[in-house]
């Protein structure tokens, strides 16, 4: 159970390999989470991901096989992963991404994935997460957008238009939860720098995982419906989205 | 028996923190609660999330909070079965106030054995967190005054005193309602004269002065407790309002009264006002409450001698005031109450020391004696002294600040008290309670598949989330997994069987019906 002061007990990640989620789960742990069960892909990065949470002192640490795009099992999963582990606290929907913007522009088929990956696939596991969610009748789920997704930039619009996508699911999905116990935090960060932008020239307000992480651990407390990261980004997008198209369209890459 | 209707509603503690959906079910009659029981034990196949009672939600925490269960409102069971005005042997229904007990039977010269700082608690809710008063250090818990009560359990209806099932008797005083649900209770009252008090009531300039007087005087006083600013420092660390007194009699009364022994004896609470709407978090800052604290300690005479006092204003100043809890604001509150044995009163001044430290406002606070305790194993009171803090939540430390007094608390052998508790560790409250095991023993006796369930429980491990698969029954669950962990937490010897650790991501071992475990 989530206590007083906003201390989950248990956690479920998907895309259990997200350096983000990773930087949650390291905060968490040492706050008296005992559970934590990352669902992903095999990969050395998720098995790396338990090793660190039972470094940090959980008490059970698992990884579950979890492919985002396979929406014909994501009902058996989620029920599966709940019947097994019990409740979960706060499940974090962070698998996603990034892509390269030059090739998704010329290729439809990578185009289709990466929005099956951000947001159609995923939107699809939350359909199943929140059912279960609201039966438990407690728990929060936490949504990994971007404020790629508030305004869609030509530099990088596919990955943008999936966060928009999936940000605007979950906030109806949200709404439909009040009153059932059930919350959802979305976390929007700017450039997060680290293993997803190696390479890449920061934006101005760039952020780290672990800020990411700091903001998302607040959010569990206050129950805060929208967290930006860094917070000064609320301000600074709402003005973005009232820059004239044609200044918008020169924005640099 | 078709499983009662419920609506599916938000609740919390006093708290109001933590909210959580559950259904509600009105135990309008006793019926509904053996049909809900049965109902919540039942519903294995469907993942059952069980069943536990509520009262009038006075507990601080999780306490009456089932998510995704059954809560059952036991305010409805609210008949008096049996009065008997020559011994004052009272049978009532659970879900009977103590206020209701007043307000029939103080005209009638009786009181309740043991009253908390509100009237507004059930007989159910008074034996499930086993509550004490002002007199605890002369009369005990509430429970050691029940003579009688009547359990629902998943495996029966049980009729329990002290002595037909001791071990299920005292598991249930202190129990948190997940033994059962208790439908009703006898209780010995008290012989009053009148309804007032007669009270002394003196300041103590700092807190070596306030428990030097407890200590040495508390003996000649059926009730007493001092009300401490935890906000003053430095040598007035800890001033403090001592009121100490007892019941009153007739002829101890001012002769208006005297003459008319109906309104000696009249108790009719009223609510003075009523909070209307909930003001924005941080009213309640260091500030205010310093000025009230400030207030409260000049308004108390320096020393004054049996003044008569309505038992009202005596035992239940904030009653006056209608949902008071929502003067913290929608964050909410906490209350965090702990005892510590005699021995170790030091523990008083460190953990109001670092309180001033952190300069966190906090309310008014209660220190008492506690004498005796009772046989109850996770019964709050042991000899010693008990002190309640309310805190608003939202300082950014409080997490951290609190794990550091349940340090202090463990260190001096103390613990803090369920019914108040919305935070502590399970492993915290396993080292607190070292009688869990026991406790838990008699629990899976009662109910050995888990049906009575409370938020509290799963936070603290006392039950788990899911129902274990019926023997002989393929679950879901069974299927899909070949070792599936049970969520445990890091508890030494969890439930009534070992717990060998495995290999670090499945450090249970599964059975088919495992005790009682750490939930979520």
């Amino acid at each position: 159970m989530i206590d007083a002061i906003g201390r989950p007990q248990s956690v479920l990640v998907l895309g259990g390999a997200s350096e983000i989620a990773q930087a949650i789960v390291a905060k968490l742990v040492p706050a008296r989470c005992r559970t934590v069960v990352l669902a992903g892909r095999e990969s050395a990065r998720l098995a790396e991901a338990a090793e660190a949470a039972r470094a940090a002192g959980a008490d059970v640490v698992e990884t579950v096989a979890f492919d985002t795009t396979d929406v014909d099992h994501h009902l058996a999963f989620v029920d599966q992963v709940f019947d097994r582990f019990g409740d979960f606290d706060v499940v974090i929907a962070a698998a996603g991404i990034l892509g390269t913007q030059g090739i998704l522009e010329r290729d439809p088929v990578a185009t289709a994935s990466l929005l099956a990956a951000n947001f159609t696939g995923l939107a699809a596991a939350l359909v199943a997460v929140a059912g279960r969610l609201r039966q438990q009748g407690h728990g929060r789920l936490v949504v990994l957008s971007s404020v790629a997704g508030i305004r869609a930039r030509k530099a990088n619009f596919v990955y943008g238009s999936s966060k928009a996508g999936l940000d605007a699911f979950a906030q109806g999905l949200g709404d439909s939860l009040e009153g059932t116990g059930v919350g959802v935090t979305i976390v929007r960060p700017g450039f997060v720098v680290g293993r997803m932008t190696e390479g890449m020239a920061p934006a101005p307000f760039s952020t780290t995982p672990d800020a990411v992480a700091d903001a998302v651990v607040k959010s569990i407390e206050s129950g805060a419906g929208v967290v930006y990261v860094p917070s000064v980004l609320r301000w600074v997008f709402a003005l973005m989205r009232l820059l004239p198209q044609v200044v918008w369209r020169r924005m640099p890459g | 028996m078709s499983a009662p209707l419920g609506q599916r509603g938000l609740l919390t503690g006093w708290g109001r923190t933590a909210p959580t959906a559950a259904e509600v079910v009105h135990a309008v009659d006793e019926d509904i609660v053996d049909a809900a029981m049965e109902a919540a034990g039942a519903s294995r196949s469907e993942r059952g999330r069980g069943i536990v009672a509520r009262g009038l939600g006075r507990s601080y925490g999780d306490a009456a909070q089932n998510a995704g269960g059954t809560v059952l409102d036991a305010t409805w069971l609210d008949a008096f079965h049996k009065v008997d005005l020559d011994s004052g042997v009272v049978t009532v229904g659970a879900g009977v106030s103590l206020q209701t007990l007043m307000e029939r039977l103080v005209p009638l010269g009786w009181f309740v054995p043991v009253t908390p700082g509100t009237r507004l608690v059930t007989v159910g809710g008074a034996i499930a967190a086993d509550i004490h008063g002002k007199n605890h250090h002369i009369d005990g818990a509430f429970c050691s005054h029940v003579l009688e009560m009547t359990l629902v359990t998943p495996t029966g209806k049980v009729t329990l005193s002290p002595a037909s099932d001791p071990d299920l008797f005292w598991a249930t005083a202190g129990g948190m309602g997940l033994t059962g649900v208790i439908t009703d209770a006898t209780i010995q009252m008290i012989a009053v004269e009148t309804s007032y008090m007669l009270v002394d009531t003196e300041r103590a300039p700092d807190l070596d002065s306030v428990m030097e007087k407890m200590l040495g005087g508390d003996d000649a006083y059926r009730y007493s407790v001092a009300w401490i600013d935890c906000q003053s420092t430095g040598r007035r660390l800890g001033r403090s309002v001592l009121t100490r007194g007892d019941h009153a009699r007739l002829e101890d009364l001012p002769e208006r009264l005297r003459r008319s022994p109906d309104r000696a004896r009249a108790f009719v609470p009223r609510t003075l006002a009523r909070v209307p709407l909930t003001p924005p978090n941080g009213l309640l800052n260091p500030l205010t409450v310093a000025a009230f604290n400030e207030f409260w300690f000049r308004k108390a005479p320096l020393h004054q001698v049996a003044k008569p006092h309505h038992m009202t204003g005596f035992f239940h100043p904030l009653d006056g005031v209608g949902e008071w809890n929502r003067l913290y604001g929608s964050n909410g509150f906490l209350q965090y109450q702990f005892v510590v044995p005699d021995e170790h009163g030091e523990t008083v001044r460190r953990v109001i020391e670092r309180l001033t430290e952190v300069k966190l406002a906090s309310f008014l606070a209660v220190l008492k004696r506690f004498g005796p305790d009772d046989p109850g194993p996770l019964s709050f009171p042991m000899p010693g002294w008990t002190l309640a803090l309310d805190l608003p939540v939202g300082h950014h430390d409080l997490d951290l600040l609190l794990d550091a007094l349940d340090q202090k608390v463990m260190e001096a052998g103390g613990r803090v008290y369920l019914a108040k508790d919305s935070r502590v560790a399970p492993a915290a409250f396993r080292t607190m309670y070292p009688r869990v095991d026991e406790w838990l023993a008699v629990r899976n006796r009662v109910d050995p598949l888990g049906v009575l369930r409370s938020d509290l429980g799963r936070r603290l491990g006392l039950c788990s989330d899911r129902l274990p698969p019926a023997p002989g029954r393929r679950t879901r669950r069974a299927r899909s997994t070949t070792a599936a962990p049970e969520k445990a937490a890091p508890v030494r010897g969890a439930g009534a069987s070992p717990v060998a650790r495995g290999t670090a991501a499945t450090r249970t071992p599964r059975t088919d019906t495992p005790p009682e475990r750490t939930g979520t």
